[in-house]
C-alpha cells in the first residue's frame, strides 16, 4: 500500500471529477454554457501528456547511459502512452471545438501544433517498427525520442503564443485567466490535472510491465 | 575539423547533381504556373518558395549519410571524435543548402518575378532556414541511415520535425514580402534563432551515441 497509494488516489481523484466536474456549479459564458466543463478532461490531457513524455524522455536519456531493455520499454511505453493522451486531448478539443467554433477543425496554430507533434511522435513509432536488431533499434529510437521532445515542445508552448489564436493561451489570450476560471472551478481543476497525470503513470506503468512480462516468456521459450 | 571538411568537399559529385534538380524543380513550377498567366500572387510565391526549398533539403542532406561507405565510416571513427563529424556535416550541409537556396532564389525571381520588397530580411531569414534545416536534417539521416527504409524514414520523420521552422520561416519572409520594417519580425526571428540552436545543440550531444553503433 505504502508504494501504491497514488494509484488509489487517482482513482479517487478522477472520481470525485467526474461526479464534480458534472454537477459543481460553472459560471455562466455566453457561447462557452455548459461545455466549460470539458475543461477538468480536454487540458489535463496535455498535462498528462507533457509530464509522460518528460519521462519518456527520462529513461531515454538513462537508456543511453546504461543500456537495458526495461530501461528501453519503459521509454517505449511511456511515449506510447502520451501518445494516447494526445489523440484523446486532440478529440475532446475538436467536440469543444465543433460546439463553440462552429467546426471540428479549425486552422489555428495552436490546434496544428499539437497535430504535428503527434505525427512527430507517430514516426516514433514507424521508426521503432523499422529495426531487426533490438539494441540498435533501443538505442536510435532513444536518441529520436530526446531529439523529437526538443522540437515539440516549442509546438505546444512557445510557437502558438507567438500567434493570434481563437484557442486560450494563445495570442496574448490569457490561458487561465480570472475570467475563464473562478474558484469554484479550480477546486475541480486542478485535481483532474493531478487525477489524468497519474493515471498516465499507472497506464505507463501497467504497460511496460506488460512487455518485460512478454520479454521475459520469449527468453525463457529461446532458452 | 577542417579536414574532414575538406573530405566532404571533395566528394561533390552530388552537387551538380542538386543544382539541377533544384533548377527543374523551379522550371516545373514556373511552366505548371505559366498556363495561368500573369504573376503569381504573394503568398502562393511563398509557399511555393519553401516547399522547392524543403525538398531540395531533404533531397540533398539525406545524400550525406545514406551514401557513406562503411568503410569511410569506420576511417572517421578512429581518426576524429564524432563531436567533430557532425559539426562538420552541419556545417557543410548549411553551405550546401545555402548555395542551393540562393541558386534557387536567383532562378525563382528570374522565372516567376520578384516580389520580394525586404531582400536583406529576405537573405537573413534563407540563412537561418538553411542552418536550421541542415542541423535537423543531419541528424534525421543519421538515424535513418541505420534503418532498413530509409529512404521513406528520411520524410517520415524529418517533415513533422521541420515544420515548427518552417512556419516560423514562412512567416517572416512573407513578412519580408510586403515590406514590413524589421522589428515585425523580429521575435520570430529571434526564436528561429533559439530554435536552431536547441535542434544544433541536441544533434551535438545525441550524435556520438548513434555513431558508437
Amino acid at each position: 500500500m505504502s508504494k501504491n497509494w497514488w494509484k488509489a488516489l487517482s482513482v479517487v481523484l478522477l472520481l470525485y471529477v467526474a461526479v464534480a466536474g458534472l454537477l459543481l456549479p460553472v459560471p455562466r459564458l455566453a457561447i462557452l454554457n455548459e461545455s466549460i466543463r470539458n475543461l477538468y478532461f480536454h487540458v489535463p490531457m496535455w498535462f498528462g501528456m507533457t509530464f509522460i513524455l518528460i519521462a519518456s524522455v527520462y529513461y531515454s536519456v538513462r537508456y543511453l547511459r546504461t543500456p537495458t531493455p526495461e530501461l528501453d520499454i519503459r521509454a517505449h511505453e511511456a511515449a506510447r502512452t502520451g501518445i494516447l493522451m494526445g489523440v484523446v486531448g486532440l478529440a475532446t478539443g475538436s467536440i469543444w471545438a465543433k460546439y463553440t467554433w462552429g467546426a471540428w477543425w479549425t486552422n489555428d496554430p495552436k490546434l496544428n501544433g499539437a497535430a504535428i507533434a503527434m505525427l512527430i511522435y507517430g514516426a516514433y513509432l514507424v521508426l521503432r517498427s523499422s529495426f531487426t536488431d533490438e539494441q540498435q533499434r533501443a538505442r536510435v529510437s532513444a536518441i529520436y525520442n530526446i531529439f523529437a521532445f526538443a522540437t515539440a515542445m516549442p509546438l505546444f508552448y512557445i510557437l502558438p503564443r507567438l500567434t493570434d489564436s481563437l484557442h486560450p493561451g494563445a495570442g496574448g489570450n490569457p490561458a487561465f485567466a480570472k475570467y475563464d476560471l473562478d474558484s469554484n472551478m479550480r477546486l475541480v481543476f486542478y485535481p483532474a490535472v493531478i487525477g489524468w497525470t497519474l493515471l498516465a503513470f499507472w497506464l505507463a506503468q501497467l504497460a511496460s510491465r506488460v512487455s518485460l512480462l512478454k520479454l521475459k516468456v520469449y527468453e525463457k521459450q529461446l532458452a | 575539423m577542417q579536414k574532414d571538411f575538406r573530405l566532404e568537399w571533395r566528394q561533390r559529385a552530388a552537387l551538380n547533381g542538386m543544382l539541377l534538380y533544384v533548377g527543374s524543380t523551379v522550371f516545373v513550377c514556373y511552366l505548371s504556373f505559366s498556363l495561368r498567366g500573369g504573376q503569381l500572387p504573394a503568398p502562393a510565391w511563398n509557399a511555393l518558395f519553401w516547399i522547392v526549398l524543403l525538398f531540395s533539403a531533404v533531397n540533398a542532406v539525406a545524400k550525406g549519410f545514406l551514401q557513406e561507405s562503411r568503410g569511410r565510416m569506420l576511417y572517421y571513427y578512429t581518426v576524429v571524435r564524432p563531436q567533430a563529424v557532425i559539426l562538420a556535416k552541419i556545417g557543410y550541409n548549411a553551405l550546401l543548402l545555402l548555395g542551393l537556396a540562393l541558386v534557387a532564389f536567383g532562378l525563382y525571381a528570374v522565372v516567376l518575378g520578384n516580389p520580394v520588397q525586404n531582400v536583406p530580411l529576405f537573405v537573413g531569414n534563407v540563412v537561418l532556414g538553411a542552418v536550421g534545416f541542415a542541423s535537423t536534417l543531419t541528424l534525421v539521416s543519421g538515424i535513418a541511415a541505420k534503418a532498413t527504409n530509409s529512404s521513406t524514414l528520411m520524410a517520415v520523420l524529418g517533415f513533422p520535425l521541420m515544420v515548427p521552422m518552417l512556419l516560423l520561416l514562412i512567416k517572416v519572409s512573407k513578412n519580408a514580402l510586403d515590406g514590413l520594417e524589421f522589428d515585425a519580425s523580429q521575435s520570430s526571428l529571434l526564436t528561429l534563432l533559439a530554435l536552431n540552436m536547441i535542434v544544433g545543440a541536441v544533434s551535438y550531444l545525441l550524435f556520438p551515441f548513434l555513431w558508437r553503433s
